[in-house]
């Protein structure tokens, strides 16, 4: 089952140019071919929904934020001003650790004031409605909503009601903006000059209900990587028809046989098995997909020498990803925690910039 | 100015700077993005031929310290700060090509004082325009150009723009000088 398609009929196939008319903006999503251009782009989102929105020179006026955010993060005092009276509000109807805590330390080391909330504790157990939060979480002084939900699109519902930036840090089995682009700056760190362009990279395991997969699939097709999707034919459903019929010029690999995806990968990256949102019938058992799919020493053999193991986390070690493997010199994933922080610090600064250039100008 | 100008300003101050310090002991000079650094770097270069020390240089992008956010979207990309050295004690030299309101300069200074408490920081610009909004002055001054706030003061490098010299051009009245350096 291997649905492979050339990169190079496909490119020529897709119209170059956008239309712009006076019409509201539509959600159209630009080609990848798009020639980056030399000029830094501005910054023009106030929102961060998903990556699909961006084009290669915005995901690179990303990726060079973030080099200077790591900068900032290497400094004695690692605190810059940039966001200094920015009320950011965290509001998490999911359960995580990393995302949460990371936009939170990116929030203060850019000196905006930060408020928590956990869904749990807060008036939603007590069936206040999505909306009715966010009006309430704006009435409070919110100037940026970073939004986890369980639902695949609840942060566009509260983009249209919120005043500020939404920022999604994850929504259901939809997108997780940062951490694409967190994958995306790791990655770049590995290869020369930073490019993608040919590199062979394996998202392997559960990429049906997997976020992380679906925004990885723009921002690395964007950026010229040969992707592939592994996994057990039940956990890829829809992904075959995505792949043939493509989305602006991009194209990948969609394949059940894991040795024929992993020969001559330049990086693997493995997901996470989502217990919490598996049907029954997917999967026979844990065991099963660890033997079959579960990323081992043995199965890197046939990757290249230096490939790149990269896990969004959280592991379940011993199921997805073996434990010698996660801690391997070849894996990033600790890395990707780390840079996690600079891009989020990149993401809050760029759209902040957007909202306060949206404003009135005081006294104009 | 013509590039000669500008070369007699860089050796004059480059003299200027030495002689307040009594000396190069404890001086470090740091450039401003953009173009304050390879000012910086050519004062250093004057300072090494007529004294024979090498005076350590950084760059600062004071582009998180700025109090106004909304022109990040128009800004292009962080350009990076360096400070490989260590500011406690010294007495650092800022250097800039424009002053103007005095804004980046007291941007400039929050920023350093983050990495650390220089014993002293003085402030070396190529042109000043005039028009402060802020409280300070510059110790060592290339060219004094009196302007009005329509005008905009270009300094083009060659390291930066290919030649030296410094430019006024006039803003067309209906346009508020909204692109003009800070």
């Amino acid at each position: 089952m291997t649905t492979g398609v050339d990169r190079q009929e496909a490119a020529s196939s897709v119209p170059h140019s956008q239309e712009i008319g006076d019409d509201p903006p539509v959600a159209t999503v630009p080609a990848v071919d798009e020639a980056p251009e030399t000029q830094p782009v501005p910054w023009r989102h106030r929102h961060l929904l998903d990556v699909d929105a961006l084009t290669r020179p915005e995901l690179e006026l990303v990726m060079g934020t973030t080099d200077a955010m790591r900068e900032v993060l290497a400094r004695p005092i690692p605190k810059v001003p940039a966001l200094r009276g920015t009320a950011v509000t965290i509001l998490f109807y999911e359960a995580s650790t990393r995302t949460r805590v990371s936009f939170e330390v990116a929030a203060k080391n850019l000196s905006a004031d930060v408020v928590n909330i956990a869904a749990s504790s807060s008036s939603v157990s007590k069936g206040e409605s999505l909306v009715d939060t966010v009006r309430t979480v704006e009435a409070l002084g919110a100037d940026m909503l970073v939004m986890r939900h369980s639902v695949s699109g609840a942060p566009y519902l509260a983009a249209e009601v919120f005043g500020g930036s939404v920022l999604n840090g994850g929504d259901g089995w939809h997108a997780h903006p940062s951490q694409a682009l967190l994958d995306l700056y790791t990655l770049r760190g590995r290869f020369p000059g930073g490019s993608l362009e040919g590199r062979r990279v394996v998202i392997l395991g559960d990429v049906m209900h997997s976020r992380v997969a679906r925004s990885n699939i723009w921002t690395l097709t964007a950026m010229g990587a040969d992707l592939w999707l592994c996994g057990p034919a039940t956990l890829l459903r829809g992904f075959e028809a995505w792949a043939a019929r493509g989305a602006a010029g991009r194209r990948f690999t969609v394949t059940s046989d894991v040795d024929a995806a992993l020969r001559d990968a330049d990086v693997v990256m493995a997901l996470r098995i989502q217990r919490e949102r598996m049907a029954s019938g997917l999967l026979p058992s844990m065991r099963e997909y660890a033997a079959r799919y579960g990323l081992t020493r043995e199965r890197l053999r046939a990757a290249s020498p230096d490939v790149v193991v990269m896990h969004p986390g959280p592991m379940n070690e011993g199921v997805e990803i073996a434990a010698d493997v996660a801690v391997d010199p070849r894996s990033v994933i600790t890395e990707q925690v780390t840079n996690g922080v600079a891009v989020r610090m990149a993401l809050l600064y760029l759209l902040a910039g957007a909202r306060a250039s949206a404003r009135p100008e005081p006294g104009a | 100015m013509a590039a000669e100008d500008v070369r007699r300003a860089v050796i004059r101050i480059s003299h200027e700077i030495v002689e307040k310090q009594a000396g190069t002991d404890g001086l470090a000079l740091i450039g401003i993005q953009r173009r304050g650094v390879p000012l910086a770097h050519r004062i250093a270069e004057a300072i090494r031929e007529h004294e024979g020390t090498v005076v350590p240089v950084g760059a600062l992008d004071i582009t998180f310290y700025r109090d106004d956010l909304s022109l990040v979207a128009q800004q292009p990309i962080v350009k990076g700060t360096q400070i490989p050295f260590d500011l406690n004690g010294a007495t650092v030299v800022l250097v800039d090509d424009v002053l103007y309101t005095g804004r980046t300069i007291r941007s400039a200074m929050d920023a350093l004082i983050d990495f650390g408490r220089p014993q002293a920081i003085r402030l070396a610009v190529l042109v000043d325009r005039g028009h402060r909004e802020l409280p300070i002055r510059a110790d060592h001054v290339g060219k004094n150009v009196p302007t009005s706030r329509e005008e905009i003061v270009k300094v083009l490098l060659e390291e930066t723009d290919g030649d030296d010299g410094v430019e006024i051009e006039r803003v067309p009245a209906a346009e508020p000088a909204g692109g003009a350096r800070a």
